[in-house]
C-alpha cells in the first residue's frame, strides 16, 4: 500500500491531500510545524484586524481530517533520508513514505540589509508571523513597509486597522510597478494615500537601525533619510523555501526543480506550490508561481498523478484578483505592466469613483489578450472562455454587459466604457444587451 | 471623533438606564371607581369586596409589588371557586392582562403625569445618543467600504460582557413583555401621547409599546445600515424595503386601518409565520368586517398558497426573509452587528434541519386543527366548532405553539439571544415559515448565489458574515454554487468577500447548482462537468 507523506499544510499540500483521497484509498500523512491544522494564509490579515478569529480562517472543521483518514503531523521535518525513503522529525520519530511530496510554501526575501533580523523587523507569510506583529504592534506608533505589492498592501491595511501610521517604501516610481500599467498604478497610489499611508516612491531602504536592545528604533532610506518606527515590515515579494531540501539530493535553483509532472529529480518526489520552480516554464508563465490558486492547481495535478494518471501541470489562462484597502481588482488573461510589441491597449477610468476597465488586444489580430478591473468585477468564465476561443476584443466590449459579475443594482457602466472605446479606437463596437451569461458560455 | 462617539454611547446609555428605571417610578393606589370602570360584572362580583378590604387605598411604589398583592388575591378567590367545583364563577381572563389593566389605571407616579417628559428622556435620549455613535462611524471609519475592524476585538460583538450584558436585557425585557406586563406598566405609558395621535386619548397597549421600540430601533439602526453599507447598492435597497414594509405595513396600516372600522391586519404577515390567521375568533373577526374583511381572509389564503411559493421560484426566499418580513427586517437592522455569530459548525447545521422542519410539521398540526375548529364552527348553530381531534385539544395545540413557538423560540430566544447565536436564530432554527419556502427554494427555484469561478481564495468572510451559518466557504473553494434552503440572500456575503467571488442572481434552472465537481476553473488539464 502506498504511503504518501506530504510536507506543509498549505493550500498545495492540502489540495494534493483531498484529491488523492478523493481518489484512491491510500494512508495520507500530512506534516507541518507551522500549524496543526490548514488555515487560509490569505486571510491572516482578517485575523489581525478582528474581521475573524483564527478558527474562522480554518476552511476545515477540526474533525475533518480525521475523518476523511488524513493523518496529521504536527512536528518539523529535520531531514529527508531520500536513500531509505525516510524523514526525520525534530521529535526524533522517522515518518516512511513510499511517494513525497514537498510544499514547503515561501520566506519573505530579505535582501541582506543591516538589521534585518531585529525584533520588530518581519514579513507577512506564516502564522508565527501573525502572532508576532499582534506582538509588535503592542506598543508601536509608526511602521514602515519596504517592497510595494500586494502584501505591502495587506500590512498597510491592517496597521492601518491599529492607528499604527504607516510609510511605505517603494523601489519604483509607482505602485506594484513590475505588475500592474502605470494607469493602475496611479490608481491605487492615490487610494493608498487616502487612506493616510506615506507612500514614499523610488526609495529603497538601506539599513535598519537598533534601540541598542536588539529592536528595530528607525530605518535609514538610500537617500539618507531616518525614518523612526517600531515595526518594519519587509514585503519585497517572497522566496522558495528550501531550507529542508538545499543540502539533499533534491535539485534546487531558486526553488526546488520539476519537470511539468511536478517531479523532481529524485523518483517519487514531487515539489508542488510556492516552493517549486519549473525547469522549463509551463505555458509560457514563469517559473515560479507563487499565488493561491497556482498551488491550488498544482496539488490538484500532482493528486492525478499519484493516484496513477500521470499528468503534467496545464494551467489556463492567467486569472489572478486582489484587494487594495477598499478597491477590488480581477484580471484576467495578461495584461502586462508595458505593453508587448504589437499589443493595443485601452484605459477607461471613471471620472470621480475608483472603477477602472483596462483591456490589451493584439493590434493586427485584434486578439483580446487580457483585461484589468477596479472596482467591477467580472465573470471569471466568460473570461476564460473567450481566452481559451481566443475571442476577438470586440466580442470581449460587445458582451461586457453579461461579463459583469457586479451584485444586483450596481450602476452599471458599460454604455459609458464602450462608447469611450469606440471614440478612441474609431471602432464601431454596439454593446450588446445583457443576457444569461450562460447562453454565452454554450455558444 | 472618537470622543463624539463615546459621547453617544453615554447619552444612549442615559437614555436607556431611564428606561430600564421606570418600573421603579410608580405611585399606584387602586379606588372603588376604577374598580368599577376596569372589571367586568363577573369579576367585580367576584373580586370587589376583597379587593376592597386588600387592596384599595393602599399605596404601592412599584406596579410589580401592586399587581403582585392582586394576582394573589386574584388566585386565592378563583383556587376557592375551584375547590368549590362553582364552574360558573371561575374568571378566565388571564391574571397578568388584569392585572396590567388595574395597574394601569390605578398608577399616578410621575411616570403617567409626564409622559411627554419621559417620551424625550427614555426614546428621545436613546435615539439621539445612538444617532451621534453611528453617524461618527462616517468620519471615523473613513471611505466607504467594508470596514469590520475590531468586531471580534469588541466584547459587545464577540460573545464577551457586553454582549452578554445586552443579551440578559433583551430577554428579560421579551420575558417581562410577553408574560408579566404588569410589572412594565409606566414603560407602556410613554407612548400613550403616540397612540393619542392615531386615537385621541387612548391608552398604548404594551403590543403599541412594543411595536414604536421595534420600529425605532429598525430605522436608528436602519441608518447605521445606510452609512455601513453606503458603497453597496443592494444593500441599501434591501434596507430600505425591510424598513418601508415594517413602518407602513406592518406598524401604520394596523394602527390605521381601526380608525376606519376596518379590522388591523398586517398584510404581509404570510401563514405559517402569521400562526393565529385561520383561528376560530380572527376568521369570525374578518368575517364580521364586511368586504375588506372577506378580502382579508382571501389574500390571506393566496398570499401563503400561491404569491409566496411563486415569488421565491422566482426570486429565491430573499424576497420575504431579507426585503420584507418582519422579524427579518429587525435581524438585518438591529441584528446586523451580531450577524457572525450564527454557528457554522456541521453539528449546528444537523440540528437546524431537525428542529425546523419539526416547528414546521407543528405549524401544520396546529393549522388542521385549527381549520378543523374554525370551519366546523362555521356552519354549526352555537358557532362552536369541534375542538377535539383524537381526544386532542385544539385549544391545548394553540397554547402549546403560542407559549413555545410564537412566545418562547420567536421572542425570547429570536432576539434576546442575538449577541450570543446571532442575529437569525429564529429565521434559521424556528420560523415555519422559512423552512416551508426554504424547500421550495431548494428543489423549485431559480435563485442562487453564484460562485465566480475559481476565484475563491477561502478565506472564510463569506461563512463568517453569514447569518444563517451557511459555510458558504464550502461552496465556493470548490466553484461550485451555493443553492441552501436556509439562504435569505441579505446579500452579505458578496458584499464582503475581498475577491469578488459571490453574486446572487436569478437564472434558469438548469446548471443552478454550477461546477459540480472537485476541480476548479483554472485549470487545462480537467474537464469541468458541464
Amino acid at each position: 500500500m502506498e504511503k504518501i507523506v506530504i510536507i506543509g499544510n498549505g493550500i498545495a499540500g492540502i489540495t494534493a491531500a483531498r484529491n488523492i483521497r478523493k481518489k484512491s484509498n491510500f494512508e495520507i500523512c500530512v506534516i507541518s510545524s507551522e500549524t496543526e491544522h490548514f488555515f487560509s494564509r490569505t486571510a491572516l490579515m482578517y485575523v489581525y484586524m478582528g474581521h475573524m478569529r483564527f478558527e474562522d480562517i480554518k476552511p476545515y472543521e477540526d474533525w475533518f481530517w480525521e475523518k476523511n483518514r488524513i493523518n496529521l503531523i504536527f512536528d518539523h521535518v529535520d531531514k529527508i533520508e531520500t536513500s531509505n525513503n525516510s524523514l526525520v522529525l525534530r521529535s526524533g520519530k522517522q515518518v516512511p513514505y513510499t511517494k513525497l511530496i514537498l510544499a514547503l510554501g515561501a520566506k519573505p526575501n530579505k535582501y541582506g540589509w543591516p538589521g534585518q533580523d531585529l525584533k520588530g523587523v518581519q514579513g507577512l507569510y506564516s502564522y508565527q508571523d501573525l502572532q508576532s506583529i499582534e506582538e509588535n504592534s503592542i506598543n508601536a506608533k509608526t511602521a514602515v513597509i519596504v517592497g510595494g505589492g500586494l502584501i505591502g498592501v495587506e500590512l498597510a491595511e491592517m496597521l492601518n486597522s491599529r492607528n499604527i501610521k504607516v510609510h511605505f517604501l517603494v523601489r519604483e516610481n509607482r505602485f506594484w510597478g513590475n505588475v500592474l500599467p502605470k494607469e493602475e498604478g496611479d490608481l491605487i497610489a492615490r487610494h493608498i494615500k487616502k487612506h493616510h499611508v506615506n507612500l514614499l516612491f523610488e526609495n529603497e531602504l538601506d539599513s535598519i537601525l537598533d534601540d541598542g536592545s536588539g529592536r528595530v528604533k528607525a530605518i535609514k532610506t538610500k537617500k539618507g533619510e531616518i525614518i523612526e518606527c517600531q515595526i518594519v515590515g519587509l514585503t519585497a515579494g517572497v522566496s522558495p523555501n528550501i531550507d529542508l531540501v538545499r543540502n539533499s539530493e533534491i535539485d534546487t535553483d531558486r526553488g526546488i526543480k520539476i519537470n511539468e509532472f511536478l517531479e523532481t529529480n529524485i523518483p517519487n518526489i514531487y515539489a508542488i506550490g510556492d516552493c517549486a520552480q519549473f525547469i522549463q516554464p509551463v505555458n509560457g508563465r514563469r517559473p515560479i508561481e507563487q499565488v493561491w490558486y497556482t498551488g491550488r492547481m498544482m496539488g490538484e495535478t500532482v493528486a492525478q498523478t499519484i493516484c496513477g494518471k500521470r499528468t503534467a501541470y496545464n494551467p489556463g489562462p492567467w486569472f489572478n484578483s486582489a484587494k487594495f484597502f477598499d478597491v477590488e481588482y480581477q484580471t484576467y488573461g495578461m495584461v502586462n505592466s508595458e505593453l508587448w510589441e504589437g499589443e493595443i491597449d485601452f484605459y477607461w477610468e471613471h471620472p470621480k469613483k475608483e472603477l477602472a476597465v483596462h483591456v490589451v488586444w493584439d493590434k493586427q489580430s485584434n486578439l483580446f489578450k487580457g483585461i484589468n478591473v477596479f472596482g467591477i468585477r467580472m465573470r471569471h468564465e466568460l473570461f476564460d472562455k473567450w481566452l481559451k476561443n481566443k475571442a476577438s476584443i470586440d466580442t470581449i466590449m460587445a458582451n461586457l454587459s453579461t461579463a459583469n459579475f457586479d451584485p444586483e443594482f450596481y450602476r452599471h457602466f458599460e454604455k459609458e466604457i464602450v462608447e469611450q472605446f469606440n471614440l478612441r479606437t474609431g471602432k464601431n463596437i454596439q454593446l450588446a444587451a445583457k443576457t444569461w451569461w450562460q447562453k454565452l458560455i454554450k455558444n | 471623533m472618537k470622543s463624539v462617539k463615546y459621547a453617544g454611547m453615554v447619552i444612549f446609555l442615559i437614555g436607556l438606564a431611564i428606561f430600564t428605571a421606570t418600573p421603579f417610578l410608580g405611585k399606584l393606589k387602586l379606588t372603588n371607581e376604577i374598580i368599577v370602570e376596569q372589571l367586568s360584572e363577573t369579576e367585580r362580583a367576584n373580586l370587589e369586596i376583597p379587593l376592597q378590604n386588600e387592596l384599595v387605598g393602599q399605596e404601592y411604589s412599584t406596579s410589580f409589588a401592586f399587581s403582585r398583592k392582586f394576582i394573589g388575591i386574584y388566585n386565592r378567590i378563583n383556587d376557592q371557586f375551584i375547590a368549590e367545583q362553582k364552574w360558573d364563577q371561575v374568571m378566565y381572563t388571564p391574571v397578568s392582562d388584569l392585572a396590567s389593566k388595574l395597574a394601569t389605571a390605578s398608577n399616578t407616579g410621575v411616570v403617567p403625569q409626564n409622559k411627554g417628559l419621559f417620551l424625550f428622556l427614555t426614546f428621545g435620549i436613546c435615539i439621539i445618543g445612538s444617532l451621534i455613535y453611528i453617524i461618527s462611524d462616517l468620519k471615523i471609519k473613513g471611505l466607504p467600504g467594508i470596514k469590520n475592524d475590531g468586531i471580534y476585538h469588541d466584547s459587545a460583538t464577540n460573545k464577551g460582557w457586553i454582549g452578554i450584558l445586552t443579551g440578559v436585557w433583551l430577554i428579560s425585557f421579551y420575558i417581562l413583555l410577553y408574560f408579566h406586563s404588569y410589572i412594565i406598566v409606566d414603560a407602556i405609558c410613554i407612548v400613550d401621547p403616540i397612540k393619542g395621535l392615531f386615537e385621541e386619548g387612548a391608552t398604548a397597549s404594551k403590543w403599541f409599546l412594543y411595536g414604536i421600540l421595534y420600529c425605532t430601533a429598525m430605522i436608528v439602526m436602519g441608518i447605521r445600515m445606510y452609512i455601513k453599507y453606503r458603497h453597496n447598492k443592494y444593500q441599501i435597497v434591501r434596507t430600505t424595503s425591510v424598513l418601508f414594509f415594517q413602518i407602513i405595513f406592518a406598524f401604520l396600516l394596523v394602527e390605521i386601518l381601526p380608525l376606519f372600522g376596518l379590522p388591523g391586519r398586517d398584510l404581509k404577515n404570510a401563514m405559517p409565520l402569521d400562526y393565529t390567521f385561520l383561528y376560530d375568533y380572527n376568521i369570525k373577526e374578518l368575517l364580521a368586517a364586511g368586504q375588506f374583511g372577506l378580502f382579508l381572509i382571501v389574500w390571506g389564503i393566496v398570499l401563503s398558497i400561491i404569491v409566496v411559493p411563486t415569488l421565491v421560484y422566482f426570486y429565491g426566499k430573499r424576497w420575504y426573509c431579507s426585503w420584507v418580513c418582519g422579524c427579518g427586517g429587525l435581524a438585518e437592522t438591529l441584528g446586523d452587528p451580531y450577524r457572525q455569530l450564527s454557528s457554522k459548525k456541521m453539528k449546528a447545521w444537523k440540528f437546524e434541519r431537525w428542529i425546523i422542519h419539526g416547528v414546521l410539521v407543528f405549524a401544520v398540526i396546529l393549522t388542521i386543527f385549527v381549520a378543523v375548529q374554525t370551519i366546523s364552527g362555521l356552519s354549526s348553530a352555537n358557532g362552536e366548532g369541534r375542538s377535539t381531534i383524537l381526544w386532542i385539544s385544539a385549544y391545548d395545540i394553540r397554547n402549546w405553539y403560542g407559549f413555545l413557538i410564537g412566545s418562547i423560540f420567536a421572542g425570547v430566544i429570536g432576539t434576546g439571544f442575538y449577541p450570543i447565536l446571532g442575529n437569525r436564530a429564529w429565521c434559521r432554527f424556528g420560523c415555519p415559515l422559512a423552512a416551508y419556502m426554504g424547500l421550495v427554494q431548494r428543489f423549485k427555484s431559480r435563485f442562487r448565489i453564484t460562485t465566480n469561478g475559481g476565484q475563491c481564495i477561502s478565506c472564510g468572510n463569506c461563512s463568517t458574515y453569514c447569518e444563517q451559518g451557511i459555510d458558504v466557504r464550502a461552496y465556493a473553494q470548490k466553484g461550485q454554487n451555493i443553492v441552501r434552503s436556509s439562504c435569505v440572500g441579505c446579500g452579505v456575503c458578496s458584499a464582503v468577500c475581498p475577491r469578488g467571488v459571490l453574486k446572487l442572481e436569478n437564472g434558469p434552472e438548469a446548471g443552478r447548482f454550477g461546477n459540480e465537481g472537485p476541480i476548479v476553473l483554472g485549470h487545462n488539464g480537467f474537464e469541468l462537468n458541464n
